[in-house]
């Protein structure tokens, strides 16, 4: 049984390879580290295909990429110095995550604008439906309601 | 509630739709016209100096190699021009660069990814427009430059900063748009 656990484990761990680096070669010795680089390759857009990670893609370039990822892992570098490395050469748009600077502010800045305006939407509706405070009654008003009042009593 | 901020609240999402209509016809002017690119990957060297690299020379060709310390101090503006034996858009771009030549513009080329004798064979065939040639076969000096795809040009003003890059052909109308003008400002 725990045979079968492990083996199921093993495929699990493997199937994502087959989507990604296609030959064992490109792999690092070390299953951790690979395991690393490969969240790495995760984050990085491929250049060629822009819509896929280096990760996910077949292009040339990706797989030069993947390589150097590999290598700066291997050296012992830091996620964010590998990161940084590829961030240096190819700029913002290697990375699938925008970091918050002045030209993404409206993008990271959408979402909160989008709800806090309904936010405010919703609230001035809401004022706008409820109705209106009753004016307390005069004294005069009060004296003939409750003088109204007696009349319907007897 | 005050009658001004009523009508604030009517004109606001027509404000809005408004500012939505004005960024979304810029952006398809800017398709049309080519000042807007979704899928451009914008170079961070633009406004700095290449980084460190030295490439062994492309030996049949008799041309001498290139090194970033080619780069600097500089007699006037040069072209760095990424390029394939294998790469098609570089047919297309060949005559332009054998035009520069002739207008006496130096172009550097690095010969990216490709077998000796395939470039050979091309400069052979389409004509040299380099001064200097350098061979990256691994592709690394080029990823150090942040291309990614071939052909890519830089222009090199003549103190090594890079003013300008082009990823794809440099068609005649890129010549004569873009490239006369650089020439012209950074002589």
């Amino acid at each position: 049984m725990r045979r079968l656990l492990l083996a199921l484990a093993l495929l699990a761990a493997w199937v994502p390879l087959a989507l990604a680096v296609s030959s064992p070669s490109e792999m690092l010795p070390d299953p951790a580290q690979e395991q690393r680089a490969r969240e790495i390759g995760r984050q990085l857009r491929c250049l060629v295909c822009q819509n896929e990670s280096i990760e996910d893609s077949n292009a040339d370039l990706a797989r030069d990429l993947r390589h150097i990822v590999r290598e700066r892992v291997a050296a012992g570098d830091s996620d964010a110095a590998v990161i940084d490395y590829v961030h240096a050469r190819y700029g913002d748009f290697v990375l699938l995550r925008p970091p918050f600077n002045l030209l993404t502010a409206a993008l990271w800045g959408m979402p909160v604008l989008a709800l806090g305006g309904g936010l405010v939407a919703i609230l001035l509706l809401r004022r706008r439906g409820a109705a209106p405070e009753p004016v307390p009654l005069s004294p005069e008003e009060q004296a003939r309601l409750a003088a109204l009042e007696k009349d319907a009593a007897q | 509630m005050p009658m001004t901020s009523r009508r604030m609240l009517m004109l606001a999402p027509l404000g809005l739709a408004a500012a939505g209509g004005v960024g979304f016809y810029a952006m398809l002017r800017g398709l049309g016209t080519g000042g807007y690119d979704p899928h451009g990957v914008p170079s961070v060297l633009v406004g700095r100096t290449p980084p460190e690299f030295s490439l062994p020379p492309l030996a049949p060709s008799g041309l001498p190699p290139l090194a970033s310390a080619d780069l600097q101090n500089l007699e006037g503006p040069v072209l760095v021009n990424f390029w394939a034996s294998w790469c098609v858009p570089c047919v297309v771009e060949h005559p332009q660069l054998m035009q520069l030549k002739r207008q006496g513009v130096p172009i550097y080329g690095i010969n990216y990814k490709d077998k000796p004798e395939a470039a050979m064979e091309f400069l052979t065939r389409h004509g040299n427009p380099f001064d200097r040639l350098g061979r990256d076969e691994p592709g690394r000096v080029a990823i150090d430059w942040g291309v990614y795809g071939v052909p890519e040009t830089y222009f090199i003003d003549r103190k090594g900063v890079i003013r300008w890059r082009w990823a794809g052909p440099i068609t005649p109308e890129v010549l004569e748009q873009d490239v006369r003008a650089l020439l012209r400002h950074y002589a």
